[in-house]
C-alpha cells in the first residue's frame, strides 16, 4: 500500500507537470489567437494593405493607417541597432577574447545590471540627458532644429538598453568555439587582432547575426523607455531629428480613449498582432540559429 | 608588419573605448537618477498616500505606488513560480533526455522571452474582457505573471539541466521515485539558481510599466482586494514626468530613485543569496 501511494504520488505529480508544461508552452498561440479575436472587427471592414500602409491617422472618422507608426518604429529601431552593434560588438570581443579574468567577473554582473534596470528609468535618464544634448548640440551641429523628441534620442535610450541582449549573447557565442581555433592561427604567426578577424568572427558569424536579431526584435516593442522620448508625432519622420511615433507607444498612449471610439481597442490590438508578428518572426529566426550552433557544440 | 603592429594596437585601444562607453552608460544612468533623485526625496514621499491634487503640486507622497508595485509584483512572481517549478522539474527529471516535444518547449519559453510587455499587456487586456474583469490588481498580476513566466522558466532550467546525471542515478537507485527525486536532490541542488531566477523574475515584474498600463489600472489608494484597480511604480513616475509642473516631476525623480534602490537591492540579494546558499550543493 505505502509503495502504491508512492507511485501514484509519482504518477499524479508526472500527469500535472505534463500538463502545466503543455499549456505554458502554447502560450504563445494562445496570445495570437485572442489578438487576432480582438482584431476581427477592424480586419473585417479595412483591407490590410489600406491598414499597413495608409499614412491617414484619424481614429474619429474610422480611419487608421499604421504607415507613420510602422516607419516610426522602423527608424528608432535601426538607429538603436545602427548605435549599439559596433559599440557591443567591440565589446565583446574585449570581454570574451583580451580581457583578463578579473575585469570579466567585474564587468558581468554590471551588464546584469544594466538589463535588469526599468525601462522607466531609462526613459527618465532619455528625457533628463539625451533628449537636451540632441536638441541643443547634436541638431544645431548638423544645422537642423529639433526639440530634442526625436527618433536619434529614442534610438540612442534604446541602443544602451540592447546592449546587455547584445553583448551577453555574442560572448556567449565567442566562448563555445574551440580554444585549438585561435591556438592554431597564433602558432602561425597571426596577431591577437588578426586571429579575432579572421578566425573567430568568421565561426561566429551566424551567432553574432542571431544575436543583432533578438537585440532588434527587443528594440521593436519596447514602449515605455520610446514612449518618454521619441516626440510621438503621427508622421513618416525624415530624418533622426524629427519626432518619431513608433507602434508600442502608439498602443500604451491611447488606452485611456480606447474604448469610447468604435474600432479604435479593435485597431490597437491589430498594432499589438503586428508589433507580435514582426518579434515572433525575427525570435523564431535567431533561435533557431543559437540552436544551431548549441547543437554543435555539444 | 608594421601594419600588424597598428592595426592591433587600434582595435584595442577601440574595444576598450567601447567597453568603457558601455560601462559608462550604466554610471551616468545611476548618476543621473542619483543627483536629481537625492534632493528631491523626503520621508513624505514614502510614507504617505497622494493627497487631493498631488499631481498639481500638493501634498502627499507615493505610497500607494510602492505597495501596490510590491503586491503586484509578489504576486505575479507567486503565480508564476507554482506554474514554472513544475514545468522545470518536467523538464527535466519526468521528460526523456532531448524529447522532442521538451526541445519544443524550451523554444517556445525562449520566444515568449521576446514577446514585448506591451504586448503581454494587451493580450492581458484582452483576457479580462473576456472573462470579464475589470483594471484591477489581480488583472495586472496575471499579465505580469505572463510576462516574467518565460523568463523564470528558461533561468531556472539552465540551472537545473547544468545539474550531474549521476546524482538523479544515485536517488533512483535507492530506490527513491522521480517525485521524490525531484524534490529532496533536484530542488536543493538548483536552490541558489531557484532563488537567482525568482528575484530577477520579481525585479522585472517591479519594473515593468508596459504590461500593467492597460490591467492594473491607477488609483490613489492602498488596494485592499485583488479586485481594486492598483497603482504601480513605474507608471507613478511616468505619470509625474508626463505633468507640466516642474515640482510633480521633481517627484518623478525621486520616485525613480525609490525604484532604482529596490532594483540595486534585488541585484545585491540576490548575489548575497546564491553565494549562501552554495553550500547545499553538491560538486
Amino acid at each position: 500500500m505505502m509503495v502504491l501511494s508512492r507511485l501514484f504520488k509519482d504518477r499524479l505529480a508526472c500527469g500535472v507537470m505534463k500538463t502545466l508544461t503543455v499549456f505554458s508552452s502554447l502560450l504563445v498561440f494562445l496570445i495570437i489567437l485572442g489578438l487576432f479575436l480582438r482584431s476581427r472587427p477592424i480586419l473585417a471592414i479595412k483591407p490590410l494593405s489600406d491598414l499597413l500602409f495608409s499614412t491617414s491617422w484619424h481614429p474619429m472618422r474610422g480611419e487608421f493607417g499604421f504607415w507613420p507608426f510602422i516607419t516610426g518604429t522602423l527608424w528608432v529601431t535601426c538607429t538603436a541597432v545602427v548605435i549599439a552593434v559596433p559599440l557591443c560588438l567591440l565589446t565583446a570581443i574585449y570581454l570574451s577574447e583580451y580581457a583578463p579574468a578579473w575585469i570579466r567577473e567585474w564587468t558581468a554582473p554590471l551588464i546584469d545590471l544594466l538589463a535588469g534596470i526599468p525601462s522607466v528609468i531609462y526613459g527618465i535618464w532619455g528625457v533628463l540627458t539625451i533628449v537636451p544634448f540632441v536638441k541643443n548640440h547634436l541638431a544645431p551641429l548638423f544645422g537642423c532644429y529639433s526639440s530634442g523628441y526625436s527618433v536619434l534620442a529614442g534610438g540612442s535610450v534604446l541602443a544602451v538598453m540592447i546592449f546587455p541582449v547584445i553583448i551577453h549573447i555574442t560572448v556567449g557565442i565567442f566562448q563555445t568555439l574551440p580554444h585549438e581555433l585561435r591556438e592554431a592561427s597564433w602558432a602561425l604567426g597571426a596577431t591577437h587582432w588578426q586571429t579575432v578577424k579572421h578566425v573567430v568572427l568568421r565561426r561566429a558569424m551566424p551567432g553574432i547575426f542571431a544575436a543583432i536579431v533578438l537585440g532588434f526584435s527587443r528594440a521593436f516593442g519596447e514602449t515605455m523607455a520610446v514612449l518618454m522620448v521619441a516626440g510621438n508625432v503621427a508622421r513618416v519622420p525624415g530624418s533622426v531629428f524629427d519626432a518619431a511615433y513608433p507602434l508600442p507607444a502608439l498602443i500604451a498612449n491611447n488606452y485611456g480613449e480606447m474604448l469610447s471610439v468604435p474600432l479604435y481597442d479593435s485597431a490597437l490590438l491589430f498594432a499589438s498582432l503586428i508589433l507580435l508578428a514582426v518579434v515572433l518572426v525575427f525570435n523564431v529566426i535567431s533561435r533557431l540559429i543559437l540552436i544551431r550552433i548549441e547543437r554543435r557544440v555539444r | 608588419m608594421q601594419w600588424r603592429r597598428f592595426e592591433e594596437r587600434l582595435f584595442r585601444v577601440l574595444m576598450i573605448t567601447a567597453s568603457l562607453i558601455v560601462l559608462m552608460f550604466l554610471g551616468m544612468i545611476v548618476m543621473t537618477i542619483l543627483i536629481r533623485g537625492v534632493p528631491a526625496m523626503n520621508l513624505a514621499m514614502i510614507t504617505q498616500t497622494p493627497k487631493g491634487g498631488f499631481y498639481l503640486g500638493k501634498e502627499g507622497g507615493i505610497l500607494n505606488a510602492i505597495a501596490g508595485s510590491l503586491c503586484l509584483a509578489g504576486g505575479a512572481t507567486f503565480l508564476s513560480f507554482v506554474i514554472s517549478l513544475p514545468v522545470v522539474l518536467y523538464l527535466n527529471v519526468y521528460a526523456r533526455k532531448n524529447a522532442p516535444f521538451s526541445a519544443f518547449a524550451r523554444f517556445s519559453f525562449d520566444v515568449l522571452w521576446g514577446v514585448p510587455s506591451i504586448v503581454y499587456g494587451a493580450f492581458g487586456f484582452t483576457l479580462m474582457l473576456f472573462l470579464g474583469l475589470r483594471a484591477s490588481l489581480l488583472g495586472g498580476i496575471i499579465a505580469v505573471s505572463f510576462l516574467i513566466l518565460p523568463m523564470m522558466t528558461r533561468a531556472m532550467d539552465e540551472v537545473v539541466r547544468m545539474m550531474p546525471e549521476e546524482l538523479l542515478t544515485a536517488s533512483y537507485a535507492l530506490g527513491a521515485t522521480r517525485l521524490e527525486t525531484a524534490f529532496r536532490v533536484v530542488i536543493r541542488q538548483a536552490l541558489p539558481g531557484i532563488l537567482t531566477a525568482v528575484l530577477i523574475a520579481f525585479g522585472r515584474g517591479i519594473g515593468d510599466a508596459a504590461s500593467v498600463i492597460f490591467t492594473a489600472g491607477f488609483s490613489d489608494y492602498i488596494p485592499t482586494s485583488l479586485m481594486q484597480p492598483a497603482a504601480t511604480l513605474p507608471l507613478a513616475i511616468f505619470f509625474q514626468m508626463g505633468t507640466p509642473f516642474p515640482e510633480v516631476q521633481e517627484r518623478a525623480y525621486a520616485s525613480a530613485l525609490i525604484l532604482t534602490v529596490i532594483i540595486l537591492a534585488i541585484c545585491l540579494i540576490s548575489r548575497l543569496l546564491t553565494r549562501r546558499h552554495r553550500r547545499h550543493v553538491i560538486k
